[in-house]
């Protein structure tokens, strides 16, 4: 079995979201980049899909060598060899030109991404990729199993789940419960620093898009407190003030 | 030259976020000064489908086989962008659904289309270009994109613009297109809808909770809470963490981002990531014994209590409000 998984790096959580040059770029001072949370799942369930010899699991990263702390890592949790296209991640359509092009006629039986990266939670790079080999796509799943000629998938609808069965090759977008993410042990970071990655050019494309500029929510008025021993106050206000009951 | 609209049903029949969506595109189509066609896919009433005329469509496109009854994101995805050519399409429009966002991307490709994902406001149309304000970072930000491609796909989000009644009814046509026989690999074994239950995403009205609560055991009075609103109850990452509520409960940066018309978060501090995903929500009500919680900065009314006095206190009030009412 052979398993792709794209990885975005991107802004820590905790990250408090800023933007210079006239709010066209995101501010990257001080700012901590990791691995996207969805994409770890992916990756951590490609890893445990692969254990014991079933498989290998390759991780694909979109960007400039300034990520290269990002790809270490998914190879430290255990990813087996990594490819970088060396290329500025412009959009979701972009980068998933990239990935289709790269896993065409390589025998990938699953690709997996992340539901979507937590910067521009685009949601979109897995359909595209699914849509540029023409293979299914599922976007959003929250279980995944495989068998070797099956996917057997969990996904997400409105109000509820849907499980399907896929033949592969089949693109995925992970969200949680696919797997808990895996954390790199010693060897796993030791082994990481020999692991082969391989860095190649990017396929040139038209642009269809361009990000402008960046806002930052409008700061919410002051907080009006309510004692607790006054409820009614509260219900009278969410009525007369706020309007929303 | 049009717009066209995906209307997406649930079991046969339209959300609250099918009507947005139409309403919105209506919107868009008047700033092209050009018509708006509805496609839905799927078996739904013929009343239904020329009822979409009130929100501002003027033909509705319909289409459905056997193959077609369950949603197959692949063989829709080739249905709706076979639409868009026929009706010689500018813009397509969804919902940014868990559908949509299944959709969208396969539609764009196929279109050589830019697309936006989770609009929240009208685009502002200038010399063939779409600058559109969608939402980035999770919550923490938007970004304003500008599509370039000759043709536009757009996913607006659920409780981003409102629904607006403009036409009286739509003329219904059947639509056919052939799909590939590789469009249906997919099999769809078992769908399983709670059909009491509120979607949260596109939920008005939410009740959240954290860790405050102490255990799963304490879900109880927020349900209950919830009901008396007609409210969807969502969670904090550590209580989804913890398996107290499911994962598909989980609002914040890593969850689901909502942006109801009313959030109330029960004993949740609010981190950063929590507030990420809940920060355009219009009106905050935050109930937390810690006076110095973080939540209480973003909130408009706060409440300094013990969730469990304050809650069934606030359940009983908006009870005897609506025996009022």
């Amino acid at each position: 079995m052979k398993i792709l998984v794209c990885i975005s790096n991107v802004p820590d959580t905790t990250t408090k979201i800023a933007f210079t040059n006239d709010n066209t770029q995101f501010s990257t001072a001080g700012v901590q980049f990791v691995l996207n949370p969805y994409d770890e799942i992916a990756l951590s369930r490609a890893i445990e899909l692969c254990e014991g010899g079933k498989g290998t699991v390759t991780v694909l990263h979109v960007g400039e060598a300034s990520s290269e702390p990002t790809i270490r890592k998914a190879l430290a949790i255990g990813a087996d060899d990594a490819i970088r296209v060396n290329a500025i991640p412009r959009d979701a359509y972009f980068v998933a030109h990239q990935i289709a092009t790269y896993a065409k006629g390589k025998g990938f039986d699953l690709i997996l991404t992340g539901r979507e990266s937590i910067d521009y939670n685009g949601s979109q790079v897995a359909a595209m990729v699914g849509e540029f080999l023409d293979i299914p796509s599922i976007s959003i799943i929250k279980k995944l199993d495989f068998d070797g000629t099956t996917a057997a998938v969990q996904r997400e609808i409105e109000g509820g789940k849907e499980v399907l069965n896929t033949p592969t090759p089949l693109v995925a977008s992970c969200a949680e419960g696919v797997a808990e993410p895996k954390i790199p042990n010693m060897r796993g970071i030791m082994s990481a620093r020999t692991k082969p990655l391989q860095v190649i050019d990017p396929v040139e494309l038209p642009q269809l898009l361009t990000f402008k500029k960046f806002t930052t929510p409008a700061p919410r008025g002051t907080v009006e407190m309510v004692p607790a021993e006054d409820i009614t106050k509260l219900v009278n206000l969410l009525h007369t003030e706020a309007k929303v009951i | 030259m049009s717009v066209l609209v995906y209307v997406e049903n649930v079991g046969g029949k339209f959300k609250k976020s099918t009507f947005e969506v139409v309403s919105y595109s209506k919107a868009i189509a008047d700033k092209l000064n050009t018509e708006l066609v509805a496609i839905s896919i799927g078996d739904v009433a013929q009343e239904d489908l020329s009822s979409l005329g009130k929100y501002g469509a003027t033909k509705v496109l319909h289409i459905t086989s056997e193959k077609l009854k369950s949603f197959i994101n692949q063989a829709y995805a080739s249905v709706i962008a076979e639409a868009a050519k026929s009706v010689h399409a500018t813009a397509i429009v969804l919902a940014n659904s868990f559908s949509g966002k299944g959709l969208a991307p396969r539609i764009a490709v196929k279109l050589e289309a830019g697309l936006a994902d989770g609009a929240v406001e009208l685009p502002n149309i200038e010399n063939g270009l779409f600058s559109i304000k969608k939402t980035a970072f999770s919550g923490k930000a938007f970004a304003l994109v500008e599509i370039s491609s000759a043709i536009k796909v757009i996913t607006l989000n659920p409780n981003s613009y409102p629904i607006k009644e403009s036409g009286t009814s739509a003329t219904v046509e059947k639509f056919d297109t052939e799909n590939k026989e590789t469009d249906f690999r997919t099999i769809i074994k078992e769908i399983v809808r709670a059909t009491d239950k509120i979607s949260l995403p596109e939920a008005e009205r939410v009740v959240s909770a954290g860790r405050g609560l102490k255990g799963p055991e304490n879900w109880g009075m927020i349900e209950e809470l919830a009901n008396v609103l007609g409210a969807a109850t969502a969670c904090s990452k550590p209580v989804s963490d913890a398996g107290w509520r499911p994962h598909e409960e989980h609002v914040g940066q890593t969850g689901i981002a909502i942006s109801p018309n009313l959030y109330i978060a029960v004993g949740i501090s609010g981190a950063i990531q929590h507030l990420a995903g809940v920060s355009s929500s219009k009106t905050i009500v935050v109930i937390n014994k810690d006076p110095e919680a973080p939540f209480f900065k973003v909130a408009d009314y706060g409440i300094v209590g013990d969730a469990f006095e304050v809650v069934p206190k606030l359940t009983e009030a908006l009870k005897a409000y609506k025996a009022g009412h």
